[in-house]
This record gives C-alpha cells, sequence and structure tokens, in this order.
C-alpha cells in the first residue's frame, strides 16, 4: 500500500467518526439577529448539558446540547422573553438543567450561606475585639462603676 | 515474580508504619527516647518499600506488561515513552499510590530534617503521619491494588484515556499531590500538639513553611490544571468551577488562610487555636477531595452505590480523621494557652479579616460543591451549581479581601495606624484610579465592573511595589542605599510582595479575559481569509497526519497582520486508535500577553469545516499571576530565619495576657 493510498485511507476513516461529532455552536445554529443570537448565547451559558459533566449547552459538542440550543432559538425567534425561554426549558427538563438555581425553599440554605457565615464572623469578630479591648485596657468596669468607686473613695476621703 | 515483589512490598510497608503508628506513642508515654527514635527509623523503612513498590509499578508501565491489569487497562505498546512514564498516575490505582508515595516523602522529610525538633512532637507528628499512611495502604491493597494479575496476558493494552496523553499529566498531579499531601504535615503537627498539650515555639517555627511549601506547589499544581483544561478540552475555558476543580480549590482558599495566621502565630504568638483548627481543616478539605474525585460520587450519586466499596472505605477514613482530629479539638483546644494581644487596626488585625474573608470563600465553594449531592440525597430532587451561581458568591466575597490586601503588609504589629498607611498607598491608588479611567475611555462599551477589576488588580500589583519600597526607605534615604537596603531585605519580604503581585497579576488576567476577548464561528473552506481581532487567518485547508498511537486532520492557518506576516497555526482533529475516542488540539499563537485561540469544528458535505477563533485578551496573566505567586512561595521558603532555624522570639507570657477564646 502506497503512502498516499494509507493517508487517504486514514482521512476517509477520520471523516466517518469525526463528523459523528458536532461542536459547539456551530454558524447554522446561529440567528442572523445579532442581539437575538447574543440573548440565545447567554440563555444558553446558563443551560446545563444534561448527557455531559458539568458544561453548560453553549460549550458542549453533544447531540442533546444542539436539539436544546436549536429549541432556544427557536423560541427566542417566535418572540419569547429571556425568561419564557427559561421557563419553558425547565418545565421540559426540570430545574436540574438550570446552572444557577433559581432562590426557592429548597435552595434558600445555598443562597444564604456565604452572607450569614460572613455577618457570624464579622459580629464574632466585633464582639471578641471589644471584649479584648476591655480586657487589654483594664477597663473592666463601666463607666458607672467607675463613678460610683469614685465617689465612694470620694465620700471615704471626705469622712 | 518481580510484580509480586512490588505487593509484597507494599504489605511490608504496611507493617511498617502499623509499627510507626503506635510505637512511638507508647514511647512518649513512657518518655523512653530509644521507642521515640523508632519513628525515625519506621518513616525510612516505609517509604524505601513504598518507593520500590512505585518503581515496580512503573517498570512494569515501561515494559508494557499487559499481564497486570491496570497496565492492560491504561497502556499501550505503542504509547510514547514519556506517558508510559506518566500513565503510571494517570488511574485510580497508581494516583493512589502516587499519593502514598508523596505522604511518606513527606514523613520522611520530617523525620530527616527535624533533628532540633523535641523528640516527643516528632515522635507524635510521625505517628499521626503514620496513621494516615495505615489508612491510605489499607485503601489500596483492599480496594484498590494496582498489582492484580491477569491470566492469560492479553497482547495488548487498551491505551491511556487520550485527554490524559499530554505532558500536562506528567507535571500536574504530582504538583497537586505535593500540595494536597503537604498539608498532612500541619494537620499532623496540630494533633500532635493538641495529644501532647502544648504548643511551643518550635511548633510555629515548623509549620508555616511546610505549609509554605504546600501551598505553592498546590498554586503551581493548580495553575497547571487550569492551563492543561485551557488548551486540552479545545473550548477555550480555564476554570469551570468543576467539583473536580473546586477539590482542589477548597484546600488552596484554606491553605492561603492557614498561611497568614501561621505567620500571626510564628511572629505574635496569637491565633494559636484558630491556626490549629485551620491546619486541621486544611488537610480535610484534601482528604474530601480525595473522596470527591476518587468515590465517583460526583459523577452521579447513583455510581457511587452501585460501586460503593471505595467510596465507603474513603468515606470511613475521612471520618475517622476529620471526626477525630475535631473531637480532639474540642477536648483540647480549652487547655492551649493564648498569647499576644492586638489592637483591631494592626497587621494581625488585616490578617484575621484576610482569614475571615478566606474561609467565607471557602465553606461558600463547599456549600456549592456538597449541596447538590445532598439535597438529592435529602429530598430526592436534582438540582445543578454551577459557574453563575460561584461567580456570583465567591466574587463579591473575593472583592473586599483583595481591596485590603495592600494594607496588611504596611499595618504595624499590635497596633498599627491606618491614616498613615492609607496615605502611603495614595501613589498606588492614584495609579489604580488612572487605570480606571484608562480602560473607560479607551475600550468602547466595556462595563463599569471591567474598569474596576483591572484597577484591582493594578492597585494589588502597586500596593505590593510600595510594601517593598517602604520597607527599603524610599524617599527617605539616597538611591544607592536604598539599592542596598532593597536587596538586603528579607527574603520573606520578597516573597509576601511577589505572592501579592502575582494575585494582582491574576485577577488583571480573569477580568481582561473575561470581558474583552472575542470569539468568532464561521464555516470555512481552503483559501479562506477571516479576520479577528486585527489578524487575518488564512486557512490553507485539512491535511491528514499519523502519530504513533493516533491519525489525525491537521488545519493550518497562515496568520498576518497588517499585510505582514507573523507565523502559522496549526489546529488539529485526533482520532487516538485503540480508544477510537476523538479529541481536538486547539491551535494558539500568543502575541504579548494575548492568545489567538483556534478550534477545528464539523466538516461539511461541500468541503467547508467549522472553524472557532477566539482571541483571549490578556489570558496568559492568568497563569502568569500563579507562576509568580509559586516563585514568591519559593523565595519565601528560602529565607534564613528558615534555613538555619534561628529560634523565634519568644516573649514571656506577661501579666497583661489573659487567656482568651480562639480568634
Amino acid at each position: 500500500m502506497t503512502a498516499f493510498v494509507r493517508q487517504a485511507l486514514l482521512a476517509l476513516l477520520l471523516l466517518i467518526v469525526v463528523a459523528g461529532q458536532a461542536l459547539a455552536v456551530t454558524p447554522d445554529e446561529m440567528l442572523d439577529d445579532p442581539a437575538l443570537e447574543q440573548r440565545a448565547r447567554s440563555i444558553s451559558a446558563g443551560l446545563r448539558c444534561l448527557v455531559c459533566q458539568n458544561q453548560s449547552i453553549d460549550d458542549s459538542d453533544a447531540a442533546l446540547a444542539h436539539d436544546l440550543r436549536v429549541l432556544v432559538r427557536q423560541r427566542l425567534v417566535e418572540g419569547d422573553s429571556d425568561e419564557e425561554v427559561i421557563d419553558y426549558v425547565v418545565s421540559r427538563y426540570g430545574e436540574f438543567v438550570l446552572l444557577k438555581p433559581r432562590l426557592t425553599a429548597q435552595t434558600i440554605a445555598l443562597w444564604s450561606t456565604p452572607a450569614i457565615l460572613l455577618a457570624i464572623g464579622l459580629i464574632w469578630l466585633f464582639a471578641s475585639t471589644r471584649r479584648r479591648a476591655a480586657t487589654a485596657s483594664g477597663a473592666l468596669l463601666s463607666d458607672d462603676e467607675k463613678r460610683e468607686l469614685d465617689r465612694l473613695l470620694d465620700a471615704e476621703k471626705s469622712e | 515474580m518481580i510484580i509480586e515483589l512490588g505487593h509484597y512490598a507494599l504489605v511490608l510497608a504496611l507493617a511498617a508504619a502499623l509499627l510507626q503508628s503506635v510505637v512511638p506513642i507508647i514511647g512518649v508515654r513512657r518518655s523512653d527516647e530509644g521507642l521515640m527514635a523508632m519513628a525515625t527509623v519506621a518513616t525510612m523503612a516505609t517509604l524505601a518499600l513504598v518507593l520500590f513498590s512505585f518503581c515496580i509499578l512503573t517498570w512494569s508501565y515501561l515494559t508494557s506488561d499487559f499481564s497486570v491489569a491496570n497496565v492492560w487497562e491504561n497502556s499501550h505498546s505503542l504509547k510514547p515513552l514519556i506517558y508510559k512514564f506518566s500513565g503510571v498516575w494517570g488511574n485510580h490505582e497508581g494516583s493512589m499510590l502516587l499519593w502514598v508515595l508523596i505522604l511518606v516523602l513527606f514523613s520522611a522529610l520530617v523525620a530527616g530534617f527535624g533533628r532540633n525538633l523535641p523528640s516527643e512532637l516528632k515522635a507524635t507528628v510521625l505517628a499521626v503521619q503514620a496513621w494516615i499512611v495505615t489508612a491510605f495502604l489499607l485503601f489500596i491493597l483492599m480496594t484498590s491494588n494496582p498489582f492484580l494479575r491477569l491470566a492469560p496476558a492479553p497482547a495488548e493494552g487498551q491505551d491511556l484515556n487520550p485527554i490524559l496523553q499530554d505532558p500536562g499529566l506528567a507535571i500536574h498531579p504530582p504538583l497537586l499531590y505535593l500540595g494536597y499531601v503537604g498539608f498532612s504535615i500541619s494537620f499532623s503537627f496540630a494533633v500532635a500538639a493538641l495529644i501532647n498539650g502544648r504548643i511551643d515555639a518550635a511548633w510555629a517555627r515548623w509549620v508555616r513553611p511546610w505549609t509554605l511549601a504546600a501551598w505553592t506547589a498546590l498554586t503551581a499544581g493548580i495553575a497547571m490544571g487550569s492551563y492543561w483544561a485551557y488548551y486540552e478540552l479545545g473550548w477555550g475555558g480555564w476554570w469551570f468551577w468543576d467539583p473536580v476543580e473546586n477539590a482542589s480549590f477548597m484546600p488552596w482558599l484554606a491553605g492561603t488562610a492557614l498561611l497568614h495566621s501561621a505567620l500571626v502565630m510564628e511572629k505574635r504568638e496569637a491565633l494559636k487555636i484558630w491556626t490549629i483548627l485551620l491546619a486541621i481543616l486544611t488537610f480535610s478539605l484534601s482528604l474530601l477531595g480525595t473522596f470527591l474525585v476518587r468515590s465517583g460520587v460526583l459523577t452521579s450519586v447513583h455510581s457511587f452505590a452501585t460501586d460503593p466499596q471505595r467510596g465507603i472505605f474513603i468515606l470511613c477514613i475521612l471520618a475517622i480523621f476529620v471526626g477525630g482530629a475535631l473531637t480532639l479539638f474540642a477536648l483540647r483546644a480549652g487547655t492551649l494557652s493564648q498569647g499576644g494581644l492586638f489592637a483591631p487596626i494592626s497587621r494581625e488585625g488585616a490578617l484575621v479579616l484576610n482569614n475571615l474573608f478566606l474561609t467565607t470563600a471557602t465553606a461558600t465553594v463547599l456549600t456549592g460543591t456538597l449541596y447538590p449531592l445532598v439535597l438529592e440525597s435529602v429530598t430526592g430532587s436534582k438540582i445543578s451549581v454551577g459557574a453563575p451561581f460561584f461567580n456570583l458568591t465567591f466574587g463579591p466575597l473575593m472583592v473586599p479581601l483583595l481591596c485590603i490586601v495592600p494594607f496588611g503588609p504596611l499595618l504595624a504589629w499590635k497596633r498599627g495606624d491606618l491614616w498613615a498607611v492609607t496615605q502611603r498607598l495614595y501613589l498606588a491608588a492614584g495609579l489604580a484610579l488612572v487605570t480606571a479611567l484608562g480602560v473607560l475611555w479607551f475600550t468602547t462599551g466595556a462595563p463599569v465592573l471591567a474598569a474596576f477589576g483591572v484597577a484591582l488588580g493594578v492597585w494589588l500589583i502597586a500596593g505590593s511595589l510600595t510594601d517593598l519600597a517602604l520597607r527599603a526607605g524610599f524617599g527617605r534615604v539616597s538611591p544607592s542605599i536604598f539599592l542596598r537596603r532593597l536587596i538586603g531585605l528579607p527574603r520573606s519580604a520578597f516573597g509576601t510582595a511577589l505572592a501579592h503581585f502575582g494575585l494582582g497579576v491574576t485577577v488583571i488576567g480573569v477580568v481582561a479575559s473575561t470581558v474583552f476577548s472575542t470569539e468568532l464561528v464561521t464555516r470555512l473552506k481552503a483559501g479562506d481569509v477571516i479576520e479577528a481581532a486585527g489578524y487575518e487567518l488564512a486557512f490553507g485547508g485539512l491535511q491528514p497526519a499519523v502519530g504513533p498511537n493516533f491519525t489525525e486532520l491537521q488545519g493550518r492557518f497562515a496568520v498576518t497582520k497588517d499585510g505582514r506576516a507573523i507565523g502559522d497555526i496549526t489546529s488539529a482533529k485526533r482520532l487516538y486508535t485503540a480508544r477510537r475516542m476523538p479529541t481536538t488540539e486547539a491551535g494558539i499563537m500568543t502575541r504579548g500577553f494575548s492568545q489567538l485561540y483556534v478550534s477545528l469544528g464539523d466538516e461539511g458535505e461541500d468541503g467547508t469545516v467549522v472553524v472557532r477563533v477566539w482571541w483571549k485578551s490578556w489570558i496568559t496573566f492568568i497563569w502568569l499571576g500563579a507562576v509568580i505567586m509559586s516563585i514568591g512561595g519559593c523565595v519565601s521558603l528560602l529565607d534564613r530565619r528558615l534555613r538555619i532555624g534561628a529560634p523565634a522570639r519568644r516573649r514571656a507570657p506577661g501579666p497583661a495576657a489573659h487567656p482568651e477564646p480562639a480568634e
């Protein structure tokens, strides 16, 4: 077999195998209206490719991701707002499809964790600083207590 | 026969580790120097045995011994030599063996360099290390034995996963494990301190360099992994907030916090209890990362349930070590003495704030990573927590932290003057402001946030330089004295400045590449010319090519700018013959700090091919910054103080030093 024939066969083989694999957003999928296409891209970036591992449909090569991208664009062309498109996709595929989970009773703990932890940390820090400042300066008595002590001492002196 | 020797060595290593787990502890209880010294001998023996075992596995890969199941599953006789070598840890069993090898290596380093350690501390630390070694050797021998044989031996192997056939595999996992496992030293020191009930000067002096070494390796390892994903996966992403990435990022965040609190502890003997807790948490997160990645729980909760043996084993290791250490902490932390008072506005105060933000960020990443798993196993409902969540929560936590970074090194210990420090940072702040205005002026339609982000990076860079300049007496002494003093500054000062400088560089890279990058997706046929970010790319068509264990179609692009030829970009679609798995090999050309990134997609019937071209603005800054941070870590490790092990200043607890709760 000549080298040429071998290479030609290889190329053919590659064509067959690789052709099955689609790349993320292809020119055929794209919409002519740049504003609409931009909206489609940003919606796609927030939707999970359900058969992939942690990829958005915007980045994924999978056939399912392609179908979803086309679906999103169809809805947009038909005049849906971004929320309507997302609601539609969720109604078909469930909450799992959203890379940014919605704020619900189930996810309230997720979304509030950072803020709560930071708040606890800050309050605790503030309290311990106050406490430390109090012990460090030796000011174990409050202002009222001091005044009372001064009064008593003065009273003793004057007696 | 040789393979069985490797297996046998691993069993002997387990025996040695068991001895090392028990005997030194008895020695400490009986104050028997001989029994305590036994720890060093046992550590060296364990290292020799595990190393021998690892070499045997490597040998079986190099000779393509397909009678070993592990080699058959992950190798191929035609695989290039470097991948035969790095393929040893490109699979579950081998990577666990590497994990243990690095763990015993660290134990041996403590045993070898620890001559000036108090013998009780050294013996206890080595025993705690041995507990971890024992657990993981048991794990390997019982669930993940790399030395299992196949009979009859197959003639050819199944080849390594093509994505792993990359020089990245030779560097990324070892660096990552050096970081992960390096934190075990801080952990063992913390547990030893809790067991022995005291933290002395030697403790603080030892923990910081080990943490620093682990942190340096982890920083480099994560950056390496990020760049690898960037060029290998073919769609130009560099960080995906994937649970596997988070698994390595959480120990890094906690380790960074530990690094800073250990600093306070070393210099001022404050934050002792908090530092101990952080040391425990950091290694716990390393263990958690190992569990998440190795148990298969991430791909699906169900795959974990169908093949639970490994997962449950690591989960037990995790529960015993984390639970045990935290229980010990709860019981003993109260008996440890606190020292070192400081005002809220002080270097210590700044480092406490640093710790607050970093630990909150760690907890955020942890919550986001585990929440879907927990929610699904509790309620059965499936949700995704992806990049948008982390960007929305992690980002805002980082902004205040990055803002205060330049203040930290300029504040005095104990009691600082915030106003004076602010005045010294006028120049840095001015530079940041000018940058922000420049970004807004020169780029059309750039969001204000982008200008702020780039300015934040400049603020960090200028702040770190200000710190060095002021330390050397800039403006107060003549230029020649200034230079001499600058050279004479302690290495650790350079380390700090470099690390903060690198952080600024990374921030700029992250912001600029996110906001200013452009993308072009189109269909091309041979001879077409496209324009992207001011460059013209002439497509030369697809040519087939043959590699050692793959075939590929190469697309060549001649790049010109303003009619001047600059060079070629070759992008390819590869097919690995053994696994029949296609991969994309992106073509990348670096221009300044930005990159042109080209990847190939589908071919159409009309001889055209889908081509995606990205202009990635300033993207190399992301990894460059991480490299600078790692260099900072190395420079700091070369500090005279650490090399000669000079005793840290020790303050006698004065009458003002009241015992305080943990910070």
